[in-house]
C-alpha cells in the first residue's frame, strides 16, 4: 500500500504524514473515513488547504475536489487561506466571557495591530475569536496553534506572545 | 496541561487515578487497571449489560439515558459489523472534563470501550477526540499501542479468543459533531449533518452497522462498575442516578475546577462550598447548571440536588456537567447574545428553524444590547425560540432556544432596561463580531 501511494502521487508530505495516512486507511471499512483527520494533518504541514492539497487528498480518497471542499467548509479548524505561523485563538464563549475573554481579545488586537481573522504583516501571528475550547475551569483561555494557555491576564498574554516571537 | 483541584466532599471514582501517572500502562495496571476487563471476559454479555443497567449509570454527555438500556437495544444478530463509538468531541460551553480523563486516565476509556464491545458483541471501537485536543491524540495513541502490546486489545484479547480493535479518530472543530448521528457522519468523512431517526444508531449506525455511542466519562465509569458492582455504584448517587459525576465549575467562582462529586450533591453547596463562592464580595445572579444548552437557574433556585431528575423537575437539565456561575455585574442580555452567537456559528443550516432562528435571534439580541431594542422584540425572542423547539433534526435548535427562553423569562426586567436607545446598564462593550 505504501509503495502504491508513493508511486502515484507527487505532492510532498512528510514521511510521518505518509506513514500515518497508510496506517489510518487500514482502520476503516471506507477510504473516505480518513478525510477529516487527514485534512488537518495536511494543513499542519502546508499551513492551509490550497487547491493542490485539496486535489491531492481528493485523488487519494477517490473523491471529487468539490466533495472535499464541501467537508472543509463545515469544520472551523480547516482553512483555505493562509494563517500566521502562530494562530492565536481567543475563546470568548460564556465561561471565558465572564472572566475577561473579550478584554483579552481586544488586547491581542491592539498588541498585534490586527483585526479578528487578520494576520500580521510579517506573517508571524494571526488572530481568531473562537468558540469554547474546553478550558472553562481555567478561563480565560487561549490556544496558540495547539498549545493551551490558561488562567490568562493581559500581562500574561503579552508574555505568551513574546515567548512565541522569541522562538524565531 | 490543565491543573487539578480537590475538595473533601469529593468521591473519586472516575478521577481516582488523576495525577497518578496512569497514562503509563504499568502504573495503570498497578492501580487495578484492566482487572475489570479480565472479569468481564468471564461474564456473559447479558450479565455485563444488566450490571451496567442496574448501576443506574446514565449518559454523561448530557442526554442522561440509562447506559445499560442503550446497550440492550443492539440486536444480538447482525449481518453488518457492530461498533463502539466513544464520543470525545467535548464542545459544550462550560464542559472540560473529558479532556482530563483522556489526559490522566486514557486506559480507563480504552478498557470501557472493550467491555462495551464484549457486552454487545462488537469487534471494533473508535475513540473520537475533538481536533482542538491535539495533545491528547499523542497520549491516546501511546495508550492504545501499549494496550495492544499487552494483549488487552487486538486479536485474542487475553487469550479469550475474542478479537477487538481500538482506534482513535481526530475531529477538526465542530460542536454539532457531538450529537451522535452527526458524530457518525464526521467519522465517515463527511460534514456533520445529523441523520433522521429512527433508525437509531443501535440498529443502523456507523457504515450501516449497529453502533453504541457513549460519552468518554460514561465509558470510563464502566470498568469501575464491573469491579465495584452495580449496587455499590448505584448507592453512590440518588435513585435512578447512579454514581458520581465530574462537575466542571467555571465562571465567577473563587475556586473553579473539575470536581468529582456524588450524583445528587446540592447545587448551592457546590457553588458556595466546593467552588468557594462568588469573588469580590459580589452576589450570585444566575447559574448555567450543565452546559450552555441548559435553561438557567436564578440564585433563588439553586437549593436542589444535582441529578438528572431533580434538574428536570426544576425546569432545567443536568446536561454535560458544565456549571457556569455568573455574578450580579453580568448583563444577561449580553450573556444571551453570546450564547446565541455560538449556536448561530455552530448551526449546520440543514434545518430551517435552526438556521434562520439562530440568525434572527442573534441579530435581535445584538440590536437589543446595543440600545436599539423595542418592546415587542422581547416577546419576539420568546416566540422565535419557542418555535424552534422540537422542530429540528438534531437537538442544536433546542440547545439554542432553551437557555434563551429561560433568560427572557427570568430576567425580563434586564431586557426592559435596555429599551429604546438606553445604554446597557452594565456598561459592557458590544460583543465583537
Amino acid at each position: 500500500m505504501a509503495l502504491v501511494v508513493k508511486a502515484f502521487f507527487s505532492m510532498k508530505f512528510s514521511e510521518q504524514f505518509e506513514n500515518r495516512f497508510v496506517r489510518m486507511l487500514a482502520h476503516y471499512p471506507t477510504k473516505r473515513s480518513v478525510l477529516v483527520p487527514t485534512l488537518l494533518y495536511a494543513q499542519d504541514e502546508t499551513g492551509y488547504l490550497s487547491p493542490e492539497v485539496i486535489h491531492e487528498i481528493a485523488e487519494r480518497l477517490e473523491l471529487t475536489d468539490l466533495e472535499v471542499e464541501n467537508v472543509i467548509s463545515y469544520y472551523s479548524m480547516l482553512t483555505k487561506t493562509p494563517r500566521g505561523k502562530y494562530n492565536v485563538q481567543v475563546c470568548t464563549n460564556i465561561a471565558c466571557l465572564v472572566r475577561g475573554g473579550e478584554e483579552l481579545l481586544d488586547h491581542c488586537k491592539h498588541k498585534l495591530g490586527i483585526r479578528n481573522k487578520g494576520t500580521t504583516a510579517d506573517g508571524m501571528f494571526s488572530l481568531e475569536e473562537v468558540e469554547c475550547i474546553g478550558a472553562c475551569s481555567w478561563a480565560p483561555a487561549v490556544q496558540v496553534n495547539y498549545d493551551f494557555h490558561e488562567n490568562l491576564t493581559t500581562e500574561r498574554m503579552d508574555e505568551v506572545l513574546d515567548e512565541y516571537r522569541a522562538k524565531n | 496541561m490543565a491543573s487539578l483541584v480537590s475538595h473533601p466532599d469529593e468521591v473519586k471514582v472516575v478521577s481516582k487515578r488523576f495525577g497518578m501517572g496512569a497514562t503509563n500502562i504499568d502504573r495503570y495496571c498497578e492501580l487495578d487497571g484492566y482487572t475489570a476487563l479480565q472479569k468481564a471476559l468471564e461474564m456473559q454479555p447479558d450479565a455485563i449489560i444488566n450490571e451496567v443497567k442496574n448501576s443506574g449509570l446514565r449518559g454523561r454527555g448530557g442526554a442522561g439515558f440509562n447506559t445499560g438500556l442503550k446497550w440492550s437495544f443492539v440486536p444480538k444478530q447482525s449481518a453488518k459489523p457492530k461498533y463502539i463509538l466513544c464520543n470525545g468531541d467535548e464542545s459544550e460551553p462550560g464542559t472540560c472534563k473529558d479532556r482530563l480523563i483522556f489526559e490522566h486516565d486514557p486506559h480507563a476509556v480504552i478498557e470501557g470501550v472493550v467491555i462495551a464491545g464484549l457486552a454487545v458483541g462488537a469487534h471494533a471501537g473508535y475513540i473520537y477526540v475533538r481536533g482542538e485536543y491535539r495533545y491528547l491524540l499523542e497520549i491516546m495513541q501511546k495508550a492504545i499501542d501499549g494496550a495492544y502490546a499487552r494483549g488487552f486489545v487486538g486479536k485474542n484479547v487475553l487469550g479469550s479468543g475474542y478479537n477487538f480493535d481500538v482506534y482513535w479518530h481526530g475531529g477538526a472543530g465542530a460542536y454539532e459533531v457531538g450529537e451522535e448521528s452527526a458524530l457518525m457522519e464526521s467519522l465517515e468523512g463527511k460534514r456533520g449533518i445529523p441523520r433522521i431517526r429512527p433508525p437509531f444508531p443501535a440498529v443502523v449506525g456507523l457504515w450501516g452497522g449497529p453502533t453504541v455511542i457513549n460519552n468518554v466519562e460514561t465509558l470510563a465509569s464502566v470498568p469501575h462498575i464491573i469491579n465495584g458492582g452495580a449496587e455499590w455504584f448505584a448507592k453512590l448517587g440518588t435513585p435512578k442516578n447512579g454514581g458520581t459525576r465530574l462537575f466542571c465549575l467555571s465562571g465567577h467562582l473563587n475556586r473553579p475546577g473539575v470536581y468529582e462529586l456524588p450524583m445528587g450533591y446540592n447545587l448551592k453547596k457546590m457553588i458556595y462550598d466546593v467552588g468557594g463562592g462568588i469573588p469580590n464580595g459580589r452576589k450570585l445572579k444566575a447559574v448555567v447548571p450543565g452546559g450552555s444548552s441548559c435553561p438557567l437557574l436564578t440564585a433563588d433556585e439553586i437549593d436542589l440536588p444535582m441529578d438528572f431528575d431533580s434538574l428536570a423537575k426544576a425546569g432545567s437539565m443536568l446536561g454535560s456537567g458544565g456549571l457556569v456561575a455568573v455574578d450580579d455585574t453580568t448583563c444577561m442580555v449580553k450573556f444571551a447574545l453570546r450564547i446565541m452567537k455560538f449556536y448561530r456559528h455552530e448551526s449546520c443550516g440543514w434545518c430551517i428553524p435552526c438556521r434562520e432562528g439562530t440568525d434572527w435571534l442573534e441579530k435581535t439580541l445584538k440590536r437589543f444590547h446595543s440600545g436599539g431594542g423595542i418592546e415587542k422584540d422581547i416577546d419576539n425572542i420568546q416566540y422565535l425560540s419557542e418555535n424552534m423547539l422540537g422542530r429540528t433534526f438534531c437537538p442544536l435548535g433546542d440547545a439554542a432556544a432553551l437557555p434563551t427562553i429561560s433568560i427572557v423569562k427570568k430576567f425580563r426586567k434586564e431586557f426592559e432596561d435596555h429599551l429604546e436607545g438606553r445604554p446597557c446598564p452594565f456598561e459592557e462593550h458590544l460583543v465583537s463580531v
